[in-house]
């Protein structure tokens, strides 16, 4: 079983195209991985899917660095 | 024949006749799989009679909660994805707007333009995973000329317009077109209804001098779902024998 930070990466990975090197905890999506609004949005839907959570949209624009994504899963996954 | 459409799945809404009928057609002779919907049992039968082996009929009532997601979370399970969606299924109840009551104005509203909002929203995922889709709002030539007695079909009709240009903008970065084709008077089932004298005034202001086929409108359909108009979203194709030239 993978990590949540592990499984947190992966998406970022997958949505955003970007190499598992450049995903670093303090790295933002729309400044260092080239994520537009779209991307989020879509990312964070996706972490919705792997997590079986749901996101409001208030919190969603809170989660703007890879860190701040593993954050929000670790404190509200069960 | 062209197959233009081959491995792909078409969603097309009120599928039982008219112009929802033809377009199905088109889209399996271009080689897609259709799945084709209609408020009754008895309607999807009817759609899956005449599409064979090339799709099948489905029950949906676009109004009823939740009908909607389930039909497309269906449609995705036994069909993989879904690459186009035609949102043909429309209604009309006339009255002048001194007579509508606010019954007749809501339930236009929720068929034509509520439905559409929410059918997008559940297909659009799944496209633009893809990377790949095509939306296909079938408007009207009223939701740009008005027309008496249609307040509500013509606000329903022009918000579909506004619709597909604010989404085709949103997701046309991941490859998905949403476009609309406005039909003018074509020989259905919802032109029948008109009385004569209706009839006449139109006849008089539509340069070809007849009532349009809904094969027309489903060419036009079938182009926007075709790879050659990749490059074209946000637009309303005209179908209406030049009653109306935008």
């Amino acid at each position: 079983m993978s990590t949540i930070e592990e499984r947190v990466k992966k998406i970022v990975i997958e949505q955003l195209g970007v190499k598992e090197e450049e995903v670093k905890p303090e790295a933002s999506f729309e400044n260092d991985l080239g994520a537009d609004s779209l991307d989020t949005v879509e990312l964070v839907m996706a972490l919705e899917e792997e997590f079986e959570t749901e996101i409001p949209d208030e919190e969603a624009e809170k989660i703007r660095t890879v860190q701040a994504a593993i954050d929000y899963i670790n404190k509200h996954s069960a | 024949m062209s197959s233009s459409l081959a491995g792909q799945i078409a969603l097309v809404t009120g599928a039982t006749r008219g112009i929802g009928k033809a377009i199905a057609e088109n889209l399996v002779a271009a080689g897609a799989t259709v799945v084709g919907t209609a408020t009754s049992e008895k309607g999807a039968a009817t759609i899956s009679e005449y599409l064979g082996q090339s799709g099948t009929g489905k029950t949906l009532n676009v109004t009823e909660p939740g009908a909607i997601d389930q039909l497309v979370a269906d449609v995705q399970k036994e069909f993989g994805k879904i690459d186009i969606l035609v949102n043909n299924a429309g209604i009309t109840r006339d009255n002048l707007l001194m007579r509508m009551k606010e019954d007749e104005w809501d339930q236009v509203l929720e068929t034509n333009l509520t439905a559409v909002f929410k059918i997008s929203k559940a297909v659009m995922r799944g496209m633009m995973k893809n990377r790949h889709g095509r939306i296909i709002n079938i408007g009207s030539v009223v939701g740009t000329t008005g027309n008496p007695g249609q307040a509500n079909y013509c606000a329903a009709k022009a918000g579909l317009i506004g619709f597909t240009k604010a989404l085709a903008k949103e997701i046309a970065s991941r490859g998905v077109t949403v476009n609309a084709v406005a039909p003018g008077f074509i020989d259905t089932d919802m032109t029948k209804a008109l009385t004569d004298e209706q009839k006449e005034r139109i006849f008089d202001t539509i340069p070809a001098g007849r009532l349009g086929r809904p094969e027309e409108i489903a060419a036009a359909v079938g182009f926007l779902a075709s790879a050659g108009a990749a490059y074209i979203t946000g637009e309303t194709i005209h179908v209406n024998g030049g009653m109306s030239m935008v």
